[in-house]
């Protein structure tokens, strides 16, 4: 049970062989899905045909690659753009939920933080109806009575940046909040002190500390948005991101070229989350986290 | 506040008693070495039973680590444990007899008081109706009759300490193991906890082990102490020996304070070594440890603030010279350092030594100032001297 | 304006954007799904406030063994998450050390970083009947001709315990790492053996994780749609599934919304059960982990 209790070998080696096990599950679907993108063959499936990287990069059907289907590369778009405006809407209403949250007490804040955290515990599939229901009363409501059609209020991009942004500025308020209250609040008191207005103070003191938090937070935000299927397919409209397109696609049954698109989500996230790790990285507390 | 031990009830353990009836605990030549770091090198020592044994050592000297080898939590790379005579070696730290109190105490927060005092009971299977009078039992020895109930938390930081001895006392181990447990209490509580603890070891005459890097606690509680340093015990004795009769360089230094020089023997003869020390005076003292003191050898020199007498010169009574086989020296207060029964005065002496003298209990020096000039004294048998150490 | 004033223009100024945000994306929302499922269309837009829609929901029995059926494999799923996770996240808090404990607790974070679409795709790539483990039996000489994997519940579950791995392992060794191992030595110093600490120290202590992690998880393969429909195949009913259908297929967005609320009932219902069975409370679970 720890590394100071005796155990028989027979235990021990067990154990390790179970967590060794676990994480061959873990690698082995992502491993699967990223090597078959280099496989010289019609289906993303066995016998190998030998290597190839044409489903990256060859420009003619059948054997289509990632960066010539044009499908593909208006679904990333997409799917990049509506990642940009989710990821500044919850950062915005995450911080200042994080400061309302750790810095104020007011009536009825109890109730406040348990509908915050509400959006965690409601299904994807629920906030995209109940979005898009909403959208529709209102879009009706509008048409009804003045008789002009709000087109952003139909399922389309605006719809799943808001479906987004309702789940994942949860994810934001949680991360900043965490790090907001290890702010030790006498630097403020100090800033004050020495003459610093109380937007210097934000500005010079608070601001910087919470900037590891800020970035994990956008990336991550960043990430979800990217990879979000559940919320998005009850909001979308006629343009695709690329998680629905991709889904139409693995649907029918599709050329390894979902392959090669799976192994570029992959070597982005990689890298997101190697800054994110960077990010994270308290330069002052090594041994945090 | 405590009983006599109750053979009868003990909860059968299986054990045999074999050889060596005398000793609960004994270790042989145990060696612990993490990487190339010898954290214990060739203790030996045995414990009699029902004595009160504490390891004194600075942090770092290995000390945790023999215990954690005592409790099973590590095991030695050479060597032997013997409890109660037979070798604990194979016996996993869950079956061994012997319960450790530990530094943070430990007591499991998921539970409350009672259930944290029957926990190792339910472990043994006893009944529920023994479990239940046994643990109303040690709550009311240990004066808590009612908290067996409360959660941890609500307990104050010496009815931890108590419930964390009472958790391990159900089980009658044969030997208790209490690992630093007073340092996460304030002063005033753990003045109180080593007297409480002495009684209850008394009361209960089980043997306690106990480990701590102050020098105090050792000093008030133990029967016995060893003093460890660098993995290696220095000294094992009474506190008395330690205190006036230390074996080596490092206890002197370690176990009481004292004024040090280094220096080196000029002449030695039956009775008594002639020093010199770095600073050019000399002084006439006796060979501390076993080591034999020959000429020009270099030594490290110790003497007990407490042991050196002081007196005020008046402009009355000339400065008196004692006779040739006292050490003396004539200084200047510098500070007065008061504090009760521990006070100090802090003098520099004619060829600039910076030395700390106890000032007598009588009040007869309450008015001591600064700049005041004063002689001192001591005897030889109270400067001590030992091979120097390297450090 | 004065040190309060500017205190409470500050307050309002962080209560807005939070009030906006849960209000008109969360709470209104579905407020507005429940007020339309209550809506009975008695002939083309004419309607009547009534329970029908939920009534004609539990009177279809494939209905109602659907949304019995996604509840057991939720739990199920949660059930063996849990105890596939455990022993991994354990030996990750207090089995490995520096390096390995870290790069142990990065690899279980992998997944994550990688699109739910891409997961099962790998999975499918796995387990299809010209999949690798397929291909791979027969060439051992196990099996004579190819096995489909894909398209039953087990599939199914495979893949909702890999993709909800993650929210399990998280709380799990964060709770754990917090269990001071001189409470573990303790527990066997005193006689326990390692079933007994097990019971009576780690998993009390881990027990907000446990709780936390299980909510999670319950939550997400509930409201999982992707892995029961390519996993599972056309013959798996999920009951997200009904909710897509009657959204964007039939259009029938009144008892659609009737579907939905069914769902986040059941799913409220379950997660405020398990807090109320282990005493822990939303905020002290979910926030923390």
């Amino acid at each position: 049970m720890l590394p100071t209790i005796p155990q028989s070998a027979l235990v021990r080696l067990t154990y390790r062989g179970y967590v060794a096990l676990f994480f061959i599950y873990l690698i082995a679907p992502l491993l699967v899905a990223a090597t078959f993108a280099f496989n010289d063959s019609l289906f993303p499936s066995l016998p190998w045909n030998g290597l190839t990287f044409d489903w990256f990069f060859n420009s003619t059907q059948p054997k289509l690659g990632l960066f010539h289907d044009p499908n593909i590369m208006r679904g990333i778009r997409t799917s990049f753009v509506v990642a940009v405006f989710t990821t500044t809407l919850s950062l915005l209403v995450g911080t200042t939920n994080a400061f309302l949250f750790e810095r104020y007490q007011f009536p009825l804040k109890e109730l406040c933080y348990v509908l915050m955290l509400m959006p965690l515990v409601i299904p994807g599939v629920i906030l995209g109806i109940s979005m898009l229901v909403f959208s529709s009363t209102i879009a009706n409501g509008l048409e009804d009575s003045f008789g002009f059609e709000i087109e952003a209020l139909r399922p389309g991009l605006f719809l799943v940046v808001l479906g987004q942004f309702s789940f994942i500025a949860t994810i934001a308020t949680l991360v900043i909040s965490a790090r907001l209250r290890k702010f030790d609040r006498t630097l403020e008191e100090a800033a004050y002190n020495l003459g610093g207005s109380r937007f210097d103070v934000l500005r010079t003191i608070t601001l910087p500390y919470l900037k590891p938090a800020l970035i994990g937070s956008g990336l991550i935000a960043f990430l979800i948005s990217f990879e979000n299927f559940n919320t998005t397919l009850m909001l979308v409209g006629s343009d695709s991101p690329l998680t629905i397109t991709m889904y139409d696609r693995m649907k029918e049954g599709s050329t390894p070229v979902l392959n090669a698109t799976s192994l570029f989500l992959m070597i982005g996230s990689g890298i997101l989350a190697f800054i994110a790790v960077l990010a994270q990285r308290d330069k002052s507390k090594p041994a945090e986290d | 506040m405590l009983m006599v031990r109750q053979p009868s009830r003990r909860l059968s353990k299986g054990w045999e008693y074999t050889t060596r009836m005398d000793y609960d605990l004994e270790c042989q030549s145990i060696v612990k070495t993490f990487g190339v770091f010898r954290a214990v090198d060739q203790v030996s020592f045995q414990i009699e039973r029902g004595s009160f044994f504490s390891i004194l050592g600075p942090s770092g000297c290995g000390k945790t680590t023999l215990m954690r080898m005592i409790a099973g939590f590590y095991e030695p790379d050479s060597g032997d444990i013997h409890i109660k005579g037979r070798s604990v070696l194979s016996t996993p730290p869950n079956r061994r007899p012997v319960n450790m109190v530990f530094q943070h105490l430990a007591l499991f927060p998921m539970m409350t008081v009672a259930e944290n005092i029957a926990y190792g009971l339910r472990r043994r299977r006893a009944s529920r109706s023994e479990i239940e009078t046994r643990v109303a039992d040690a709550l009311h020895r240990i004066g808590l009759p009612d908290s067996g109930e409360k959660r941890i938390d609500q307990l104050s930081g010496g009815q931890k300490q108590r419930i964390a001895i009472a958790r391990c006392m159900v089980l009658d181990p044969d030997v208790l193991l209490l690992d630093e447990p007073l340092g996460a209490l304030d002063l005033k509580l753990r003045e109180h906890m080593k007297v409480e603890l002495k009684q209850l070891q008394h009361q209960l005459g089980t043997t306690f082990v106990y480990i701590t890097h102050d020098q105090s606690e050792a000093l008030v509680m133990s029967d016995r102490v060893a003093v460890m340093n660098d993995g290696k015990f220095e000294q094992v004795g009474t506190p008395q020996d330690l205190y006036f009769q230390p074996d080596t360089a490092f206890v002197a230094g370690f176990v009481g304070d004292s004024n040090k020089w280094r220096g080196r023997v000029l002449n030695r003869d039956a009775t008594s070594l002639k020093l010199e020390a770095d600073s050019g005076e000399t002084l006439v003292g006796v060979p501390g440890g076993s080591a034999a003191a020959d000429r020009g050898m270099a030594v490290d020199i110790f003497v007990r603030p407490e042991s050196i007498s002081l007196r005020r010169v008046t402009s009355s009574e000339p400065t008196s010279t004692p006779g040739d086989t006292v050490n003396h020296r004539a200084a200047v207060v510098e500070s007065v350092l008061f504090n009760g029964a521990q006070s100090r005065a802090l003098v520099k002496t004619r060829q600039g030594e910076d030395m700390a003298v106890a000032l007598p209990q009588t009040g007869e020096y309450a008015d001591l100032r600064e700049g005041e000039e004063v002689t001192l004294a001591w005897s030889i048998e109270h400067c001590r001297c030992y091979p120097a150490s390297s450090g | 304006m004065s040190q309060k004033d500017a205190r409470r223009l500050t307050f309002l100024l962080l209560l807005s954007p939070f009030l906006l945000w849960i209000l008109l994306l969360v709470v209104i929302p579905h407020i507005d799904m429940f007020m339309l499922s209550v809506r009975e269309k008695i002939e083309p837009r004419v309607y009547e406030t009534g329970l029908g829609n939920y009534i004609e929901v539990f009177s279809e029995p494939v209905y109602v063994h659907t949304l019995f059926r996604t509840a057991v494999m939720s739990v199920a799923a949660t059930a063996l998450t849990l105890l596939l996770a455990f022993p991994v996240s354990y030996y990750i808090a207090k089995l490995a050390r520096g390096r390995l404990k870290s790069a142990l607790f990065l690899m279980c974070l992998l997944p994550f970083w990688v699109s739910e679409l891409v997961r099962v795709f790998g999975w499918m790539i796995l387990l299809r009947e010209t999949g690798v483990i397929s291909s791979f039996l027969q060439w051992a000489g196990l099996v004579s001709g190819p096995v489909e994997f894909l398209y039953n519940d087990a599939a199914v579950m495979v893949g909702l315990v890999y993709t909800s791995m993650l929210f399990m392992v998280v709380p799990l060794v964060s709770t754990l790492d917090s269990l001071d191992e001189s409470l573990v030595e303790a527990g066997y110093d005193l006689g326990g053996g390692g079933f007994a600490v097990l019971r009576e120290i780690v998993i009390p202590h881990a027990m907000p994780g446990i709780v936390a992690g299980c909510i999670i998880v319950f939550m997400l393969s509930l409201g999982n749609y992707l892995t029961p429909i390519l996993l599972g195949g056309k013959s798996s009913l999920w009951f997200t599934g009904h909710i897509y259908s009657q959204f964007i297929t039939r259009f029938n967005w009144e008892f659609g919304a009737a579907f939905g609320f069914i769902l986040l009932a059941t799913s409220s219902l379950l997660v405020w059960l398990a807090l109320r069975l282990s005493g822990q409370t939303l905020a002290s679970t979910i926030a923390k982990s």
